[in-house]
């Protein structure tokens, strides 16, 4: 794998998507999703399923998962927040449930508004049952979403992979 | 207050799903649950005891997989309110298959009946025809019940229908309380063993 392709980490979540047969993209936009949502949205097989907020994104992955399809919720990390009630659902019935968050409010934060939500992010998705996995290097993050993807829709279990700031950027605003 | 509701939340119930057949049913926590299971405990029932918002979704991400079937969600006021950008978001999506019915007493019955936002005029059916529903509709007959009941196997939707009951509390009938029981069940009936093996 040459560097340029090993860099190209949204393309991996996305092979790595489509080869667990994830039919269902809910998402919440987010600057460090936008690649990957291209990605998906280009692609025939997959449906992209825009939210209000994210909490709807567990619901509807639960919905899915009863028709015998696969879904994933693409979001940062100030909506992990919002998912925390609904994520009941996946803990009570035993739903697979596979979440891709990106991290604002940890390294390079300008936006003092983002940390509290940022820093809490790992310890609530664990409170709320959620198995946390980081992917913080270029070349690993697809083997992770595949391992993700692995363990959440063969082993029933409810996971999160999250793309620290190093791999994604920190946002400037400018400066 | 608006006008006296006089439609009586078994009997609408009871005439939504009278020969159901085929009909994949998410039933929303609270008295709906009660309502639908009072027809009959039926493994294509989904009913919620929690995760409260989220009925409208779970019949979401169910129309968009099982596009060949009909989907009704049936729910109450006050757990549509909580999940009120699901209207928005199914308004995006358009499933053809998907019926959202809110049983509307104007009240959250599980906790003491104090008045919802739909009791102050909260009109959810406009909400519905604003999200881009293809039809929306409030209903206060039965003779609309049972329209209402053949539409929704037209595959003209997205639909959605206001139903304002009275706001009584019928005996409770409780379905199963084991999550992964009714998910199994759920996905077995409609699947097939298979879904076991996926």
């Amino acid at each position: 794998m040459s560097a340029a392709q090993a860099e190209d980490w949204p393309a991996d979540i996305h092979a790595a998507l489509k080869a667990a047969q994830v039919k269902q993209v809910a998402y919440v936009p987010d600057a460090g999703h936008a690649r990957l949502i291209k990605l998906c949205a280009g692609d025939n097989a997959m449906r992209m399923v825009p939210l209000t907020t994210e909490e709807e994104g567990v619901a509807l992955a639960a919905g899915a998962w009863l028709g015998g399809e696969r879904a994933v919720l693409l979001m940062q990390s100030s909506g992990v927040g919002n998912c925390i009630n609904t994520l009941s659902l996946m803990a009570t019935c035993q739903f697979p449930f596979l979440t891709i968050v990106t991290m604002r409010g940890e390294f390079g934060e300008f936006n003092p508004w983002q940390v509290p939500m940022g820093i809490a992010t790992p310890g609530t998705l664990e409170l709320a049952n959620v198995i946390v996995h980081r992917a913080g290097e270029p070349a690993r993050v697809g083997d992770t979403v595949a391992g993700a993807a692995r363990l959440a829709f063969s082993s029933y279990a409810a996971v999160a992979v999250l793309l620290p700031q190093q791999l994604i950027g920190a946002k400037t605003f400018g400066k | 207050m608006s006008r006296a509701n006089t439609l009586n939340r078994r009997a609408v119930v009871a005439a939504l799903l009278v020969e159901r057949g085929d009909l994949l049913v998410v039933a929303g926590l609270g008295a709906p649950n009660w309502d639908v299971t009072a027809t009959g405990d039926n493994p294509l029932t989904f009913p919620l005891w929690g995760a409260m918002g989220s009925a409208a979704m779970v019949g979401l991400g169910l129309a968009l997989a099982q596009p060949r079937r009909d989907v009704l969600v049936l729910t109450g006021d006050g757990e549509l309110l909580m999940g009120l950008g699901s209207l928005a978001s199914i308004g995006v999506q358009r499933p053809a298959n998907l019926t959202v019915a809110v049983l509307d007493n104007e009240a959250y019955g599980e906790t003491g009946m104090q008045p919802t936002h739909t009791a102050h005029g909260v009109d959810l059916a406009a909400i519905a025809v604003g999200c881009g529903f293809a039809r929306s509709e409030t209903v206060r007959e039965m003779t609309a019940v049972e329209a209402l009941r053949t539409r929704l196997r037209a595959r003209q939707g997205p639909l959605f229908a206001q139903i304002k009951i009275a706001a009584d509390a019928p005996p409770l009938v409780m379905p199963p309380r084991d999550g992964a029981l009714l998910k199994n069940r759920f996905r077995a009936a409609l699947v097939g063993p298979e879904a076991a093996l996926a």
